[in-house]
């Protein structure tokens, strides 16, 4: 096996896990920042569209890293997907793809499916509740929890804030709810 | 500290209101002595490159991988989150008891989240809109490297959301 095919196979959660949590320290020791990915969203609304709103009125130059953190983030997506992409399909439950397929849902190499996430989907019902109101709600509940996965379930649970534990239950449980009860529906 | 001294009592006002907006949802404000160029920020682009690099090869950015999550139907997900929750939680440990500073001297600070009504209601809307996309914010940056334009639209809709949040803010419970 070469570096290439190495490379382009998946990471397993025991490589991928400790490195996301080695983030905390790089970024505390780089220059006291907490992990966080959810705030950029608000430094975006800050910079472009303030409206004289207060929670908006701040100088989001302070948080500019945020912003250069989240630049690449879009970079690594794009290096990771070109250079180092695993060419064969995802190695899902077969229950999962057994469930899907009821939906016409055929599992590629590809992260979104693409019956769902494309633009001409967008004016169906699927595809705007998955990509509009799923993204709107993406957005509004991570700055009304005051954190997402990173800052909340990750930074927020290793500095063993007890807040953190309470809507990363949250997190889980409406994720739970929609999964198995709505998207089911959604999909059919 | 000696050029706080030459603030004026309207700059220190504006500093105030600006650190108390600010600290409303995060666990260190990044507050800094040390005046630094804007382009020191630049770097963080590196631990971004890095971070979504990751989050693809690990498959955590994909819709599939967040159904099955929530579907119980695969330990993947737990296990990512998990295992970077405990190196977390070491490395904080580690920084704390050994007191070590930042790169550029300064003790690192953590500051304690204050629990709100919100971290329920908007913690559920988060999870509706995660299992929908298949997406949290870190992933949403990172699909659009990966897939285009169409992860542009969901971001764009996170951003509206945000926005919304912070227009109503006042009347919702907190």
């Amino acid at each position: 096996m070469n570096i290439t095919q190495f490379l382009s196979q998946p990471w397993p959660w025991y490589i991928a896990g400790p490195l996301i949590g080695l983030m905390i320290p790089l970024l505390l020791i780089l220059g006291n920042k907490a992990f966080g990915v959810s705030s950029s969203l608000r430094h975006i609304c800050a910079a472009a569209l303030p409206a004289n709103l207060a929670f908006f009125k701040y100088n989001w130059k302070k948080e500019l890293w945020n912003l250069f953190f989240v630049a690449g983030l879009v970079i690594g997506g794009f290096i990771a997907a070109y250079l180092l992409r695993n060419p064969e399909p995802m190695q899902l439950n077969p229950a999962l793809v057994a469930e899907l397929g009821t939906y016409g849902i055929v599992p590629t190499s590809s992260f979104l499916p693409e019956s769902v996430f494309n633009w001409s989907a967008l004016f169906t019902l699927k595809g705007f509740i998955s990509m509009v109101v799923g993204g709107f709600l993406v957005g509004f509940g991570t700055r009304y929890a005051g954190g997402c996965t990173s800052g909340h379930s990750i930074m927020g649970l290793s500095t063993l804030q007890w807040p953190s534990l309470v809507a990363t239950i949250c997190f889980m449980l409406g994720g739970f709810l929609v999964a198995n009860f709505v998207i089911p529906q959604l999909l059919k | 500290m000696t050029e706080l001294a030459y603030k004026t009592t309207e700059e220190v006002k504006e500093d105030n209101i600006d650190f108390e907006v600010r600290s409303l949802d995060s666990l260190c404000i990044n507050e800094s002595d040390i005046k630094q160029p804007w382009w020191y920020d630049l770097k963080y682009i590196l631990p971004g490159i890095l971070f979504g690099i990751i989050l693809v090869k690990s498959e955590v950015i994909s819709w599939y991988r967040i159904q099955e999550m929530f579907r119980l139907q695969s330990f993947h997900m737990y296990g990512v989150i998990g295992s970077a929750v405990v190196t977390g939680a070491i490395s904080v440990l580690i920084i704390k008891k050994f007191k070590i500073k930042t790169l550029y001297k300064e003790t690192i600070e953590f500051n304690p989240r204050p629990f709100s009504k919100g971290q329920i209601y908007g913690g559920l809307m988060f999870g509706f809109g995660w299992a929908l996309t298949g997406a949290c914010p870190g992933p949403l940056y990172a699909q659009i490297g990966m897939s285009g334009t169409i992860t542009f639209l969901v971001l764009l809709s996170a951003v509206a959301g945000t926005w919304v949040y912070g227009w109503i803010r006042n009347r919702l419970p907190h």
